[in-house]
């Protein structure tokens, strides 16, 4: 499998990123840590924007930087999109002629990404002709987005995007960020420090800290691990399943997923049956039962899982990491934990209060 | 209007708009490292070139002549003087206003940011393809200012003018020493000529950059 590899050394008088990166350059990669930590920079040197005197970075087979044989590729060589913070569309042109502006300077035979494509996903058909201080902050977004990647980039780096927006916004721009990157199929990487947004879009989690890489992983691995989770706030996921939808419930306003042989109740959803939903469980909303007892509960959502590993969190409560065919965490008091007698290894019944989908979810 | 004060008249012009020319391509690059620059000469630079806005132009002139002439370096290793000629004047001219093409750009320039130009990088635009398409374009109000202000400031000059021009008929006589001249003779209609046409001049190209400004913004959201 293809992948990005880099590493890279920036000081500043206040600041120092030392960071060496190997990751799959397929996917969608997110940047996540608190601000300060160097997510910007790295990314920022990943696209040839800051230059550091030790710098390495190769995408696939392509090598961008290599200080040691004084090689380095200005951004404007590098088949690189990038989307900033602000919009940054260019005010003398209006929204046709922003998009084409990559447009044009790429060669022609490398335009795999077509206007009317382009047009389609962000939904700007209407605003072509606009001029850019007559859009609204959302639109300008959706344009930054659809001029990056029409210069057909083989690679896209997005930085917090959707910092700058309103939640309403936020929530309009999501499912197009995750669509065009179902549709074009470019590897994505995006920086961001909003647990909601890690939750939608990332495949796998790059976490700095302090300028420093605190540990890489799937999005299940890095939420899930017992060791990182407290690098991602107040907001205590237990688990990010991708599961399917396996029936529709009307009747009872349920629709059933499936998940690695297990099935979970969620509100009824609009996807059709065999249709992937991505949803997360709190920890909280875990509470365990030892031993399957026969008497009838109201709870739906019941999984069969193995702990794998248990961590003490403060005075009162204790995380316990489960396996049910993947990681799931239970944040349960100290008291239960005595009186059940957990023990790694031990079989246990999950029981799940509350399921949410993606979508729903704001911070 | 005699004979002399026309040639005088072209004179003036001729210098005012080479000097521009110079300034602004001169400029550009100076004005772009003064706005983007971290380096510690940067104050000295800015000292350096706002000087002629404090100086009398007397001083500068007296420099630039001595520069210039057959005892400065040029002369010395060259045996050549640009003293009391037109390119000498059109020297002259290029310090004594760069305050007022500098300062506009640089302005421009630092309220344009590298934003632009990062984006323009992202795009595929070579360095000079972004500064020509995105930059210039944004900082267009600020390049108005710059010609407008060069121009009409080098038109109005006269102390320097004096000094390394030497006001020689149809080389370096220009408006503002034909009227002290005549003033000098007495002359006095053909002083107020002269003087009533650089007052309108200079107030119709003022108000021409500022209905110009007002008729075009430039939109930044």
């Amino acid at each position: 499998m293809s992948r990005l590899v880099a590493h890279f050394d920036v000081h500043y008088p206040s600041f120092h990123l030392s960071v060496s990166l190997d990751v799959p350059t397929s996917g969608i990669t997110v940047l996540f840590g608190p601000s300060g930590s160097g997510k910007t920079t790295l990314l920022r040197c990943l696209a040839g924007l800051e230059r550091s005197s030790a710098g390495f970075m190769q995408f696939g087979s392509d090598v961008w930087q290599d200080e040691a044989k004084g090689m380095f590729l200005p951004l404007h060589s590098r088949p690189i999109g990038y989307v900033f913070q602000e919009p940054r569309l260019f005010p003398h042109y209006n929204v046709r002629s922003n998009l084409l502006y990559g447009y044009k300077r790429i060669p022609v035979e490398e335009r795999r990404i077509s206007i009317e494509q382009v047009v389609t996903i962000l939904g700007i058909e209407h605003l072509l002709e606009r001029r850019i201080h007559k859009l609204s902050g959302g639109e300008q977004q959706r344009v930054a987005i659809g001029r990056a990647l029409l210069t057909s980039p083989k690679l896209l780096l997005m930085d917090e995007p959707l910092t700058s927006l309103d939640i309403q916004r936020k929530q309009e721009i999501l499912p197009f960020i995750h669509r065009l990157h179902e549709e074009l199929r470019i590897p994505l990487i995006y920086v961001s420090h909003a647990i909601s947004e890690i939750l939608h879009l990332a495949d796998r989690v790059v976490l700095l800290k302090q300028g420093k890489l605190v540990g890489v992983g799937t999005l299940n691995e890095a939420l899930t691990s017992l060791e990182y989770r407290g690098s991602f706030g107040s907001l205590r996921v237990g688990a990010v399943l991708d599961a399917r939808v396996a029936s529709h419930e009307p009747q009872y306003g349920l629709t059933q997923l499936e998940f690695k042989g297990q099935f979970l109740f969620v509100p009824l959803q609009s996807e059709i049956i065999g249709q992937s939903v991505r949803v997360h469980i709190l920890s909280s909303d875990v509470s365990l039962v030892v031993g399957r007892t026969d008497a009838a509960t109201s709870v739906l959502n019941i999984l069969e899982g193995t702990i794998i590993e248990i961590r003490e969190m403060d005075r009162s409560s204790v995380d316990v990491l489960l396996d049910i065919g993947a990681p799931l965490i239970a944040s349960i008091t100290r008291k239960s934990f005595a009186i059940l007698g957990l023990k790694p290894g031990q079989k246990v019944y999950a029981h799940i209060k509350a399921v949410a989908i993606n979508e729903e979810l704001t911070e | 209007m005699t004979e002399i004060d026309l040639s005088a008249l072209w004179v003036t012009l001729r210098l005012a708009t080479i000097t521009m020319v110079v300034l602004l391509i001169v400029g550009t690059p100076l004005a772009w490292w003064l706005a983007h620059t971290r380096s510690r000469f940067r104050p000295i630079v800015e000292a350096l070139v706002a000087l002629p806005i404090v100086l009398p132009p007397t001083v500068l002139g007296f420099y630039i002549l001595v520069a210039l002439g057959p005892y400065g370096p040029l002369g010395w290793l060259m045996n050549f003087t640009l003293a009391f000629t037109f390119t000498g004047l059109v020297i002259a001219s290029v310090f004594y206003s760069m305050p007022f093409v500098i300062q506009p750009l640089q302005g421009a320039f630092e309220a344009a940011g590298k934003g632009p130009l990062e984006v323009a990088w992202s795009l595929r635009a070579s360095k000079l393809d972004a500064f020509l398409t995105v930059i210039s374009p944004i900082a267009l109000r600020g390049y108005i200012s710059a010609a407008v202000l060069g121009f009409a400031h080098t038109m109005g000059e006269f102390g320097v003018v004096l000094m390394v021009g030497g006001s020689i008929p149809g080389q370096t006589k220009v408006l503002s020493t034909t009227i002290f001249e005549h003033v000098e003779a007495m002359e006095f209609a053909q002083a107020h000529a002269i003087s009533a046409f650089m007052l309108i001049f200079s107030f119709l190209v003022l108000l021409g950059v500022y209905v110009a400004n007002r008729r075009f913004p430039i939109h930044v959201s």
